[in-house]
């Protein structure tokens, strides 16, 4: 399984090249990392390669890394992550390509795979990512007129707006929330080196 | 002559067989379906968002909630995500206790399924009868968590406790005699594996009694042979998953393809389906059932002759026993942390997924080595079937949709997360 992996990850190495960010071994997983020019040529040669027949798209999700590791990231803030099956080889691939800050932006798949439709609605939805050639791009999970992209780090847990009926409009209003932020566990990262009890950031 | 227009319909979000809380925008030409436009989101309650604030342990019975008829399944891919991240050994009995509880809620799900999708069609009694095997495995879920239905039994590292030496039982009351009492408990004398293992023994002759009703059931298959079509190639393509891409024909089951907890040591077999309707389904999904309840036998049997842990004895992820807190400092102050501020996981991603009930459940976690996910994902089976719900409706009937609609398996608390 792992040495099929690490074949793979060989293959695809000497494939892809300069558009090749990374491509790791972890855990018996394989990530691939791509820029988002190279995205469709190789999800095409990824699906359609007799050694590589990922015929089925499982995932796709947006990742906001504005806060990972408090604030130590240093690339770019949005990804978005797609993990492949191939059920010919019972393998797996996670592939991630990064997204800029200011208009976050990659190519739909929906054309490889029908099945990204709704997921990259998804990721739309909640993060605010642009695909580029999706039909029908529209919000998917929020409530109809929603402002804002929830899962992103800098929206609050609380939400910004809340809903109550009133009596003297004679309707269901919008108005700016009352509810606190309250954290109970604050977050803490730990280094390894101090042992999984030893406060880095305390 | 006039002008005829496309009709535009609502159906739901209250409706009785949209399955909680779906709104569908249909485009009809007369009585056929020209569009169909789900809008889901009416359940959305951000459960990935919320995760990213909340500690390893106090995230766990969150997942319950998710897809609420198969709630151990969904701890089962959550706790496959931390143990992966920790690295961590899971005991061999857990991974059995697993791999029951596992099955036991895939049949509990089919029975709901089943009950479900037959009244949506049209047939009554099938609900009830469904109805009366599920609250026997309601109860195992009591015995073992304390809960019918959100049990959060799974932790990282193993299952909470192990199997109760005692089922328990009816207690008298005003509204039954001691005949019906004795009637109600008498599979109930002994251990929780005991009842388990009575009700294998039980189980294929209900199944049977449900496919005397409708498998060769006239109006039954008026109502699902050739409708809501998929072939094999359309349900990869898709994203379909579990019995909707079994029933299409493809052999791909995670339990036998990339085994996890016990599965690998169990023998089973994959029902596979040829047309990919939604009769195709509905003998796939019976013949799971069936299934299921051999690898539950199965685990009976390995777990009366294998006592052992259930849970890894790393403290710093799982509790240390209650007994040892009483005398050793270190012991307490494990429990204390774990509690307070929750387990560490190193830093990285891995993504997990599980057979469940209703297809591959995923959890795609990112760790950057805080005490709370980065960021976690979850892969719900339905998403992606409902997505092709358009495609599926396109061309039926109004009254097929209810069926196709049905046949998803549809359930919203994982679909809307």
């Amino acid at each position: 399984m792992t040495d099929a992996l690490e074949n793979l990850r060989q293959t695809l190495s000497a494939k892809l090249g300069d558009s090749l960010h990374e491509a790791r071994l972890e855990r018996a997983e394989l990530t691939v990392e791509l820029t988002p020019e190279a995205l469709l040529a190789t999800c095409l040669w990824l699906r359609d390669d007799p050694a590589c027949r990922f015929d089925m798209l499982i995932d796709v999700c947006g990742v906001d890394y504005a806060e990972y590791g408090d604030g130590s990231w240093e690339g770019p803030r949005f990804a978005v992550v797609y993990h492949l099956l191939s059920l010919p080889h019972r393998q797996r691939i996670r592939l991630r390509v990064y997204a800029d800050t200011e208009l976050p932006i990659v190519p739909s798949v929906v054309d490889i795979w029908a099945a990204a439709n709704w997921f990259e609605r998804e990721a739309f939805d909640l993060y605010g990512i642009l695909f580029d050639g999706h039909p029908d791009l529209r919000r998917i999970l929020t409530d109809y007129g929603f402002v804002g992209h929830p899962f992103r780090k800098d929206f609050p847990l609380v939400g910004t707006v809340e809903m109550r009926y009133d009596a003297d409009q004679g309707r269901v209003i919008y108005e700016p929330t009352r509810t606190e932020e309250r954290v109970v566990v604050p977050r803490i990262i730990r280094s390894e080196e101090e042992g999984r009890y030893h406060a880095r950031n305390q | 002559m006039p002008e005829i227009n496309n009709f535009t319909m609502n159906f739901g979000p209250q409706h009785p067989s949209a399955h909680g809380v779906l709104r569908l925008v249909l485009e009809l030409d007369g009585e056929v379906i020209e569009r169909a436009d789900p809008h889901i989101g009416l359940l959305h309650r951000a459960t990935e968002k919320l995760a990213e604030n909340k500690t390893y342990l106090q995230n766990l019975p969150y997942m319950d909630r998710l897809d609420y008829v198969s709630m151990m399944c969904n701890e089962h891919a959550y706790c496959l995500a931390v143990e992966k991240l920790l690295g961590l050994e899971v005991p061999r009995r857990a991974q059995y206790i697993r791999t029951l509880f596992d099955e036991i809620t895939r049949v509990l799900n089919h029975l709901l399924w089943l009950g479900a999708y037959a009244l949506d069609v049209g047939a009554m009694s099938v609900f009830l009868y469904c109805f009366r095997e599920r609250e026997d495995l309601m109860d195992v879920y009591e015995a073992v968590s304390g809960a019918r239905m959100h049990a959060a039994y799974y932790r990282p590292g193993g299952v909470y406790r192990d199997l109760p030496a005692q089922m328990p039982q009816y207690v008298a009351s005003p509204y039954r005699d001691a005949r019906r009492l004795e009637s109600l408990n008498a599979n109930r004398q002994g251990s929780v594996l005991d009842f388990i293992e009575d009700f294998t023994r039980r189980f294929p002759g209900y199944v049977d009694e449900y496919e005397t009703l409708l498998t060769d059931n006239r109006i039954w298959k008026q109502r699902t042979v050739g409708i809501g079509v998929v072939d094999a190639e359309r349900a990869v393509q898709l994203g379909f998953t579990g019995p909707m891409l079994r029933a299409s024909g493809v052999a791909w089951d995670l339990r036998r393809t990339q085994p996890y907890a016990a599965y690998a040591d169990l023998d089973f077999e994959i029902p596979v389906g040829s047309t990919g309707d939604c009769y195709d389904r509905y003998l796939v999904r019976v013949a799971e059932m069936r299934q299921s309840n051999r690898i539950i036998a199965q685990c009976v049997d390995w777990l009366r002759k294998n006592p052992g842990p259930v849970i890894s004895d790393d403290f710093k992820v799982a509790a240390p026993p209650r007994e040892e807190m009483k005398t050793s400092m270190e012991a307490l102050i494990h429990h204390f942390k774990l509690f307070s501020e929750g387990m560490s996981v190193p830093a990285g991603e891995v993504y997990t997924a599980v057979e469940a009930p209703k297809g591959e459940f995923g959890i795609y976690m990112i760790s950057d080595g805080a005490n709370k996910p980065y960021r976690m994902k979850i892969r719900a089976p339905g998403f992606s079937h409902l997505a092709a719900m358009d495609e599926m409706a396109k061309g039926h009937m109004i009254a097929d949709v209810v069926a196709i609609l049905s046949t998803m398996d549809i359930v919203f608390g994982e679909i809307d997360r």
